[in-house]
């Protein structure tokens, strides 16, 4: 019991310790805020520029969540069909890895000049940073059926559709659920990268623009809001994922 | 079993290759299967691993159709899946995220007629799903997951998915050979008591060979590389048959015979490889 609740409470100690620490530092060596500003004025910072902060993280969540939705549909679809045959699995899977393998960076400039400045971009990064994990562990998950499982099914007429059905896709759902968890911080990165380069709101113009203006308390309060989201997110869809696919978790179950 | 009705089982001179290859090369995983079983009648193939036992099994219920040799079963030849099959392996392979009476139902899904009728005769089924479970001592287990369920409790719940559609034909491929003995036993006397009351007719295939004359009517021995039948032997010990008998000489007597089928049929083919 009491292991239990030191666990608990051991990542808001160590998030404390750190932040102890950090302002600790900032006092001791008395550095400018300007170059690393120290937890106590960050906080200023966020509370002074409330109002600003809010819009910008309210716009980038939401363009997250549009480009995270669409990267859902695809990388669900693109998963079921390289899972669920042979020969497109083939001829897909190659250029996936490769497209994945390009550097999202690399991407943006392309997409201002088609889509210009705005919301295009970020949605567009957004998609196209997470949606290959999605597909690559749906499509394991329906890779991994026994053959003796397959066997039982097929002699009493099952079809490939049944079987995908019935079997693959309920098996793939951990997997799915396991990948929108890195899908989704990596869609906050995508965003916050494309508002970087070619945005005129969101956290990531913010930031960059508050960086520019050597205002560092504020390029710091960006920070912190993004990682709160994406934290905030993840934990969501771990939430839903123990929820739904019990099954699969029985050692941490602790019954 | 000497009546006029043709055999439930009927392999003729039955070859496989693999695949185009193979065949070009001569090279077969069975070779000249001949067989026949009456109906409800409780065959064992046994022999050593990788001696083709799991390839007949795919024979007989249709999931590859021989290179050469011609098999009927029921009266009819075989041309493709045969839905009056159930088949169940030494891996329980449950779904785990359906419950044991869930598990149970899900060939009813897949096959006809029931698969149209599921959702109207649901309860029906259910209540099917759960009588078998309790013949297998499994009531009260019906809405657990299968990890919450013992090994033996897995396969047996295996075996009731294998039946659930009343198959007219069980076939089942090692499907104690991960149990711990006295748990295997304690199936053997499960299976038994399924098949005296259902008469359905069983292929067993082991490399047990006290488990196929513990239970079968007529016990095949198999030779490895090339796979054949080298031995045919009928178990003509009294039934309903229980633990005892495998205690008794009679019994330990014809497993000793078996054994010399299997120890021949090594040396030969070690003999012909050099």
């Amino acid at each position: 019991m009491k292991q239990k609740t030191m666990q608990r409470w051991a990542p808001v100690v160590t998030a404390a310790a750190l932040l102890l620490l950090w302002q600790l530092v900032c006092w001791l060596f008395s550095i400018a805020d300007y170059i690393f500003p120290s937890p106590l004025t960050i906080a200023q910072a966020m509370r002074e520029f409330a109002a600003p902060i809010a819009e910008a993280a309210w716009k980038t969540f939401w363009v997250t969540m549009l480009g995270f939705a669409i990267a859902i549909v695809v990388g669900v679809l693109l998963g079921f069909l390289v899972g669920s045959s042979r020969l497109a699995y083939a001829a897909i899977y190659p250029l996936l890895v490769g497209f994945n393998a390009v550097p999202k960076a690399a991407l943006v400039p392309i997409l201002i000049v088609w889509f210009g400045i705005g919301l295009g971009p970020g949605i567009l990064t957004a998609f196209l940073i997470s949606f290959f994990p999605i597909t690559v562990n749906i499509a394991t998950g329906l890779a991994t059926l026994e053959p003796e499982l397959e066997d039982v099914l097929r002699v009493l007429g099952a079809k490939r559709w049944d079987v995908l059905v019935k079997v693959g896709l309920p098996r793939s759902m951990p997997y799915f659920y396991a990948s929108l968890k890195v899908a989704i911080t990596l869609a906050f990165v995508g965003t916050v990268l494309a508002e970087m380069t070619a945005g005129d709101s969101g956290i990531g113009y913010l930031m960059q623009t508050a960086g520019s203006q050597q205002r560092m308390p504020l390029a710091f309060a960006g920070l912190v809001v993004i990682g709160v989201m994406a934290m905030t997110m993840y934990e969501l869809f771990s939430l839903i994922e123990k929820r739904t696919t019990g099954w699969a978790h029985r050692g941490t179950q602790g019954d | 079993m000497t009546t006029s009705r043709p055999p439930f089982v009927d392999f003729d001179k039955v070859w496989l290759a693999y695949n185009d290859e193979s065949l070009a090369q001569g090279r077969f995983a069975v070779e000249e299967i001949s067989l026949q079983a009456a109906e409800g009648e409780f065959i064992a193939i046994v022999g050593p691993s990788g001696c083709g036992k799991s390839t007949f099994m795919k024979l007989a219920t249709g999931l590859r159709m021989p290179s050469k040799g011609t098999i009927h079963i029921d009266g009819a030849p075989v041309t493709g899946p045969l839905k009056i099959s159930g088949m169940s392996f030494q891996a329980p392979s449950l779904l785990p995220w359906r419950s044991t009476v869930d598990n149970v139902l899900l060939p009813l899904e897949i096959v006809e007629p029931h698969r149209s009728q599921f959702k109207a005769r649901r309860d029906e089924y259910r209540e099917r799903a759960l009588r078998l479970l309790r013949t297998v001592g499994l009531a009260g287990y019906e809405d657990k997951l299968p990890h919450q369920l013992s090994g033996g409790m897995q396969q047996r719940a295996s075996i009731c998915r294998a039946l659930i559609h009343e198959p007219k034909m069980l076939l089942l491929d090692e499907p104690f050979g991960a149990l711990d003995a006295f748990t295997r036993e304690e199936l053997w006397c499960t299976l038994r008591d399924l098949w005296e009351a259902q008469r359905f007719n069983v292929i067993l295939v082991t490399h047990d060979l006290r488990e196929s004359v513990f239970l079968a009517d007529t016990v095949y021995v198999m030779s490895r590389g090339p796979g054949r039948f080298v031995q045919r032997r009928e178990i003509d010990l009294p039934r309903p048959r229980d633990l005892e008998l495998t205690y008794t000489a009679a019994f330990t007597d014809l497993v000793h015979e078996l054994r010399g089928h299997i120890g021949a049929a090594r040396q030969a083919s070690t003999e012909a490889a050099q």
